[in-house]
């Protein structure tokens, strides 16, 4: 079966391309990317007034199944995924049980299978049950299937355990994945710390207890030689100590939420839980260092940390509420209103932040639009205007900070695999 | 200028011409609690609840004088917070509250916003009665008022904040209305315990905000003086060694005194911790307001429920 | 809102002359000024009482107590009364008990004002006796209330509105009868 996405502007950043041109699908692959093809007999997706890239990487979810189906399961959150344009998601290990062990990692492999939405690719965890203890198996978790490892939301306190982490991880061909936070130095915080955290008679975080992680996890990476990556990076301090550490050749990556771009702690003032995350939303100068990381290429990828909570655990006092907002179907319309609308970071940019550059940093083999490669393709329309309303996600969880935003830029369509997983309403 | 808010969520929101409209409608009721018939019908008919997620005897007596010198059938409900670790969620909380159909709500709870969080929900008019460690509108409103019935102005004051400025919503609420009405305060206690940015919580007003760590100069010349109360249950983290060398350092004696006006009163929003942050000479001196406070907290209460409970039906 | 002027009921003199008249009835009815006490009731109703005991002071050489109601806190209309009323001072000068009270209003109407004074007064002590005096009695009581000294009867319709106007408060002194336009 053939498919033939017609006259769309096609931006491909792992090839450089950014221009006018037809894509044909056969077999799940792409044949070719041209101009002018001729239709000859295949479906057409009309992509006039469209952009089409390579299908969006998200290193950052959680899908909350095994444990938590109520808020998500594999299956709604890979629909999820296909929904806001991704076709490859990683999946964090926080789950219950804790994806510590092969057999929950094919349980998740094996489920997403069935889904058949975007592909799920499960993220091991750093250390038993992510006790910050003993190395999870970490050689079996990759052979299952995991492409990483992490103790997200539980980061490894102990820098002995974390070395030894790093060492076996690189002896495994493994990226390890950090939340970098100093637990004691953030304890019992629920926002920044700063003139909102005061204002609002919150208990704050201090930018230092991720930064001195990063701080930490750069050092440790340049000793071992391993691969880190920095999720969710949030500070002006933690965007100053990756650039430093690239630029002295450390194997040291970064991704950056849609909200903490798009957002900061002036917006927990109403005391809505959708506010609340962790990393929390920072000041608005770490807002502004964010944005000029993304363009000067200091942070590798846009990932949402979508974290699907239900209603009533979300509806709680402010400091009791669970952290964490769901993303994967407003990422694309808060990038393209917050950074490319706004004349602050270029479009292939963006694109290259949630395709080439997410695929590099995890070694995974998308993420391109290059003659033979899986047709993962995402095709958005940069310039529709909608309005979130998050009774219409197909998420299973409401909880998201951008409730009622007016958003320019939508998701037209998704294949995976040149299967269309995703295709938007008419306007 | 008329009060016209469904809500009393903190001094924060408040314009300095509703503050005034609050203190002048609490000097006719002062009046009232001055009367051998202490009652007025106004809120007749009408329900208050007390929701307490925290044991405050005075502030919750206080609230259920005020409702009751008006008239108001007061009902009181002290949810202790391991019902709450129960599970129930706000929503569950405000519906219930709802299905009682009460006209006003004041509502403490250990958690900074959860007033806020409700008036969403609920259709009643809420009063914060405390939260957390944001705001306490309703002791900035009597401490206002107790600080122009002696001065006979608030404008120009300078008013001396000193203590636990961390976790005292007390703090944050005069700070706000203060401010607000024209007056300059200097905050001071030990670096532990005042939070980053402090200064710059208020926003463009008549008064000013200094903050510093130097007890002595926060004192010095001030024509008011508030102490905080040090709230042991809070002193979980290291804020300071001891309560010993927190009283030596920044308690307030007789002779620490001394460095502030003359004619100088001193506060305190209770309950005491005598020979920790004051002692015990100057709660009983001349100088001490504290009983005073008091009494303009049910006059202040009363002003402040029939303002949001008595406009339109 | 506009006001279309229908009559004009007493011009300055003419209030003079019909408070001279209550204070005369007053001292009358009462032998004297023993026990009185004058309470005007919010607004208006404040400085009619005090130009009363000004005239009893005249006849008699002794100037009665006066005092003050503000009868916000009684009204039995608050709900509907619009934006957050403002409240002002009761000021009762002495105790009430055994004392002959004579409250002062401007207009007499509906009764639903001096109701909420008896209502405010009783709380005070329990007066001797209570009398109503005012300036204009227009009609259409809602309640078995009436005046005991009255300055002049206006016949009105209910769409009419008697507007007593006194120099205390308004530029002129005078008492009209104008309907809304």
């Amino acid at each position: 079966m053939k498919v033939i996405i017609k006259g769309g502007r096609v931006i491909d950043p792992s090839r450089g391309v950014d221009g006018g041109a037809d894509i044909l699908i056969e077999d799940g692959k792409i044949v070719s990317v041209e101009e002018g093809l001729e239709a000859g007999g295949s479906e057409v997706f009309d992509a006039s007034g469209l952009v089409v890239t390579p299908g969006f990487i998200d290193l950052h979810v959680h899908l909350r199944e095994p444990g938590e189906e109520y808020k998500e399961t594999i299956a709604s959150g890979a629909q999820a995924a296909a929904a806001g344009g991704f076709t490859s998601v990683c999946a964090m290990p926080n789950t219950k049980p804790v994806n510590d062990n092969a057999s929950v990692t094919r349980f998740i492999i094996d489920k997403a299978r069935e889904a058949s939405f975007a592909r799920v690719f499960p993220v091991g965890a750093i250390t038993r049950e992510s006790k910050g203890e003993e190395l999870a198996e970490m050689g079996e978790m990759k052979e299952a299937g995991a492409i990483a490892v992490s103790d997200d939301g539980h980061p490894v306190m102990d820098g002995q355990v974390m070395r030894h982490a790093l060492e076996y991880a690189r002896d495994h061909g493994l990226v390890v994945i950090d939340h970098c936070q100093d637990l004691h130095l953030s304890a019992g915080g629920v926002m920044n710390e700063g003139a909102y955290s005061t204002l609002l008679g919150l208990k704050g975080m201090n930018p230092i207890a991720e930064e001195s992680h990063v701080a930490r996890d750069i050092m440790l990476a340049k000793l071992t030689g391993a691969r880190v990556h920095i999720a969710h990076i949030s500070t002006e301090g933690s965007v100053r100590l990756v650039r430093e550490a690239r630029g002295q050749g450390i194997r040291v990556t970064c991704e950056v939420t849609p909200h903490h771009f798009a957002l900061t702690d002036e917006s927990v003032t109403g005391f809505d839980t959708n506010t609340k995350m962790n990393p929390p939303l920072r000041s608005a100068a770490d807002r502004e260092a964010l944005i000029e990381a993304m363009r000067d290429g200091t942070i590798d990828a846009i990932a949402t940390d979508h974290a699907p909570h239900h209603l009533d655990e979300k509806m709680l006092e402010y400091d009791r509420a669970p952290f964490g907002v769901v993303g994967l179907e407003t990422a694309l319309g808060v990038a393209l209103t917050a950074l490319y609308h706004s004349g602050r970071v270029e479009l292939k940019r963006i694109v290259e932040m949630l395709t080439a550059a997410p695929a590099r940093a995890f070694s995974l083999p998308f993420g391109t639009l290059s003659p033979g490669a899986p047709a993962d393709i995402t095709v958005f329309d940069p310039d529709r205007e909608w309005t979130v309303e998050p009774r219409r996600f197909k998420s299973r969880s409401r909880n998201t900070p951008f409730n009622g935003w007016k958003l320019r830029g939508a998701v037209a369509a998704t294949w995976v695999g040149g299967r269309k997983v995703f295709q938007a309403d008419q306007p | 200028m008329a009060f016209n808010r469904k809500d009393l969520l903190g001094i924060r929101e408040l314009q300095a011409e509703e503050i005034l409209t609050i203190l002048d409608t609490a000097e006719t009721f002062k009046e009232v609690s001055a009367r051998t018939i202490k009652k007025v019908p106004s809120l007749r008919g009408r329900t208050v609840i007390n929701l307490f997620f925290e044991s405050s005897t005075r502030t919750r007596t206080s609230f259920e004088i005020a409702a009751k010198r008006l008239s108001a059938d007061a009902i009181n409900i002290s949810a202790s917070t391991s019902s709450i670790s129960k599970g129930e969620s706000l929503i569950d909380t405000a519906r219930n509250l709802e299905a009682m159909a009460p006209d006003a709500i004041v509502i403490r709870h250990p958690s900074a916003g959860v007033p806020h969080q409700l008036a969403k929900l609920v259709s009643a008019s809420i009063i914060n009665g405390g939260d957390g460690a944001h705001e306490h509108p309703t002791q900035a409103i009597l401490d206002a008022f107790t600080i122009r019935e002696h001065k006979g102005r608030i404008a120009g004051l300078q008013v001396a904040i000193i203590g636990d400025i961390l976790h005292s919503r007390v703090a944050r609420s005069n700070v706000h209305l203060l401010t607000k009405m024209g007056a300059h305060v200097r905050v001071a206690g030990p670096r532990t315990l005042i939070p980053p940015f402090y200064e710059t919580i208020v926003g463009d007003s008549e008064g000013s905000l200094t903050v510093s760590e130097d007890i002595e100069g926060a004192l010095a010349g001030a024509d008011v003086v508030m102490m905080l109360r040090i709230q042991r249950e809070r002193m979980t983290d290291a804020f300071f060694p001891s309560l010993k060398e927190y009283s030596i350092h920044y308690g307030l004696t007789l002779k620490r005194l001394e460095l502030a006006a003359s004619d100088c009163i001193v506060m305190h929003p209770g309950p005491v911790n005598r020979g920790v942050e004051i002692s015990s000479e100057v709660v009983d001196s001349s100088r001490s307001l504290i009983l005073d406070q008091v009494t303009n907290g049910v006059a202040a209460r009363m002003a402040i429920l029939f303002l949001m409970v008595g406009r339109e039906g | 809102m506009d006001f279309k002027l229908k009559s004009t009921v007493m011009n300055s003199a003419g209030i003079s002359r019909a408070l001279s008249r209550l204070a005369s009835q007053i001292v009358e009815r009462n032998k004297g000024t023993e026990d009185l006490l004058l309470i005007g009731i919010r607004r208006r109703g404040v400085p009619l009482s005090e130009r009363i005991a000004d005239k009893i002071e005249q006849l008699e050489g002794q100037r009665p107590p006066t005092g003050q109601l503000d009868i916000t806190l009684y009204r039995d209309d608050l709900s509907t009364v619009g934006p957050r009323p403002v409240v002002n001072r009761t000021e009762i000068p002495q105790d009430v008990t055994d004392s002959t009270i004579v409250l002062v209003d401007d207009v007499l109407y509906t009764g639903r004002t001096v109701r909420a004074a008896l209502d405010e007064l009783i709380d005070f002590g329990r007066p001797r006796r209570v009398e109503l005096a005012v300036l204009i009695d227009r009609g259409h009581r809602e309640l078995p209330i009436q005046a005991d000294y009255v300055g002049k009867n206006v016949e009105t319709t209910e769409a009419e509105i008697v507007k007593v106007m006194l120099r205390d408060y308004d530029e002129e002194e005078q008492v009209i009868v104008v309907e809304q336009g």
